[in-house]
């Protein structure tokens, strides 16, 4: 078992799981309300500085929280650009993005870096429920593989609501939602919302994952979800809503054992956004590429016979 | 029911592309009036549709619609009260979603605000199956599918259910059959006709089909360049022929009827 030890493939396991958080944020604001949002590498940053901060304060749980309501003021203000000012969606994600990075220097207290140090993780206290080897070992992924699992069941019985059928119809057909009493404005903006606080909230867990906080840990995340959720999308296709969010994490994590896999054949760290492009090339070409691949045996086994 | 007074609307103002498309419009429906709205190309009527549904706010005028002044009223807000169909069939519905909860989002007319977090319950279920029954197409064994796998004339006749499952104020079908095959447009005009006759709904419906505007409704109206020429109804409508009508567009409007779509289709039923 040299290639692939237990423990590289739990720390991509574990990555993947928080990663999966940005990718389900994505779920909602580009697959399902249709909207390319931008502001997905600094909203990441801000949960992590967020809970950061309020870590370090000795508050971990309630770091969370706070991460995840920063998170909806990041979307808020996203939303509040493109419904009320007519900013294009991809320019008001980008300028939000740009906003927060001096937004995140701020709660960082002007410091491109701060460690949490002294405190308690939510890490360490669910891993302080139990001595076992076993449980120092796996504690962390059981902690987030739960956290995954309320996050899809909410995200699953949220889309069934009235709200969350008027938010999948407003993405689906602004024509009809028009026409029906629903304001699009709002439905984009609850969207973006709860999209935000999911990114926040990943950001803030890997920032007490990794105890650390750095202001240019968003950078690319966007992209990365964005394969993960491209991943997700091509193994389960457009079909029922459960299966697509189970879809999305398990694009997420597939993803993150890809690059292990890379890093183990020593891959050069440079050579890893090439990696992540092609990763990303490869799923989105796949579907296509099978019907060409089944169009061109027809035609070969068509010549064969005639 | 509904009351437009002194309408008007400029495209573009100021501009080389300036277009007045509709001109101190006024137009008075009684509750339970059904209105054919016939028109060259670019006469106004979708744009007097989107007025009425507020998708902009008029230039000038009022709109009261069962009383009420809904001259400012945002689009969400007015589409409580408004049904609307459009002539792309493919407009109505979300596609990615199922019949049932195609259904449920419309109905959030009668619930309102108080049951946002509440989902589709087995009652809704069981009132759902009981309106796509009544369509006759088989659709209420398949509320569980994604509705873009539906036919353009199944799509068009649910999107009609949805306009009318909460009884709107008003209904604005804007060239509803117009995309459809003869066929399949005969079973949507006869569902709307049942439709609106069995809850008296007060209906305006865009067609270019002379014989329909002539025979479907109560009422016939004509329009060019943003104004009604020609309101017929009862006795003096009921004699009138295809010929009369194009006669008295050409007298009202000073010139002759020209709409592309109406000339090839003047001969046939549908
Ligand atoms: N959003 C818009 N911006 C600019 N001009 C518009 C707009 N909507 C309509 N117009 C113009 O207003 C005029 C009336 O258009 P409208 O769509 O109401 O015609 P119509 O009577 O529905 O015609 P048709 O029978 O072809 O559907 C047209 O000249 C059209 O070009
Ligand atoms: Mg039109």
């Amino acid at each position: 078992m040299g290639f692939l030890t237990a423990g590289i493939i739990r720390t991509a396991l574990e990555v993947g799981l928080i990663y999966g958080l940005v990718a389900l944020s994505l779920f909602i604001s580009f697959s399902i309300l249709d909207i390319c949002d931008l502001s997905t590498d600094g909203c990441y940053t801000l949960g992590c500085a967020v809970g950061a901060m309020v870590t370090i304060a000795g508050h971990p749980l309630l770091g969370i929280l706070c991460a995840m309501g920063a998170g909806v003021c990041s979307g808020f203000v996203t939303a509040f650009l493109q419904t009320r000012l007519g900013v294009q969606s991809i320019l008001a994600g980008i300028i939000v993005n740009t906003g927060l990075y001096t937004i995140n220097l701020a709660v960082m207290g002007f410091s491109s870096n701060v460690s949490i140090f002294g405190t308690d993780t939510v890490f360490s206290l669910f891993g302080s429920l139990s001595e076992s080897d076993f449980w120092k070992d796996w504690s962390d992924l059981i902690l987030l593989a739960l956290i995954l699992l309320a996050v899809g069941t909410f995200i699953y019985w949220f889309l069934g609501t009235r709200l969350g059928l008027s938010i999948r119809a407003t993405g689906d057909s602004l024509a009809m939602v028009r026409a029906s009493s629903i304001n699009p404005a709002l439905m984009i903006t609850i969207g973006l919302c709860f999209s935000g606080s999911l990114t926040a909230l990943a950001g803030c867990l890997v920032g007490q994952f990794n105890k650390t906080c750095d202001i240019n840990l968003g950078t690319g995340m966007v992209t990365i979800a964005l394969a993960s959720l491209v991943i997700g999308e091509t193994l389960t296709g457009r079909g029922r809503i459960p299966v697509r969010i189970a879809g999305v994490v398990l694009g997420s994590c597939l993803y993150r054992l890809i690059i292990s896999i890379a890093l183990r054949l020593n891959v050069p760290t440079e050579a890893f956004k090439l990696v992540s492009a092609l990763i990303v090339a490869v799923a989105i070409a796949a579907p296509e590429a099978r019907k060409l691949i089944a169009a061109r045996g027809r035609q070969l086994s068509h010549k064969r016979t005639s | 029911m509904l009351r437009i007074e002194n309408v008007s609307k400029t495209f573009n103002p100021g501009t080389v592309n300036e277009k007045k498309a509709l001109d101190h419009l006024s137009l008075h429906l009684l509750p339970g009036d059904f209105a054919t709205i016939v028109g060259s190309n670019g006469a106004g009527k979708s744009t007097m549709f989107n007025a009425i549904a507020g998708t902009f706010l008029a230039d000038e005028g009022t709109i009261l619609l069962g009383g009420e002044d809904i001259t400012f009223r945002p689009e969400h807000i007015r589409s409580r009260t408004i049904g609307r169909l459009f002539q792309d069939p493919l407009m109505g519905t979300a596609p990615h979603m199922t019949i049932e909860e195609n259904l449920a989002v419309a109905y959030l007319r009668a619930s309102g605000r108080s049951s946002v977090f509440s989902r589709i319950s087995r009652k809704d279920r069981a009132f759902f199956r009981d309106q796509l029954s009544l369509l006759d197409m088989g659709l209420e064994d398949r509320m569980s599918q994604p509705v873009g796998l539906l036919s353009g004339g199944q799509r068009q006749a649910l999107t009609l259910l949805m306009a009318t499952v909460v009884t709107p104020r008003i209904l604005l079908l804007d060239e509803h059959t117009a995309a459809l095959d003869p066929a399949t447009a005969a079973k949507v005009l006869e569902l709307t006709r049942t439709i609106v006759a069995e809850r008296s709904i007060t209906c305006l419906m865009v067609t270019h089909n002379m014989h329909q505007a002539l025979e479907m409704g109560n009422r016939t109206i004509m329009m060019n360049a943003g104004r009604i020429v020609l309101d017929v109804a009862g006795t003096e409508r009921e004699g009138m022929t295809v010929e009369d009508l194009l006669r008295r567009f050409a007298a009202g409007a000073g010139k002759a009827f020209d709409n592309d779509r109406i000339l090839l289709s003047t001969e046939e039923g549908i």
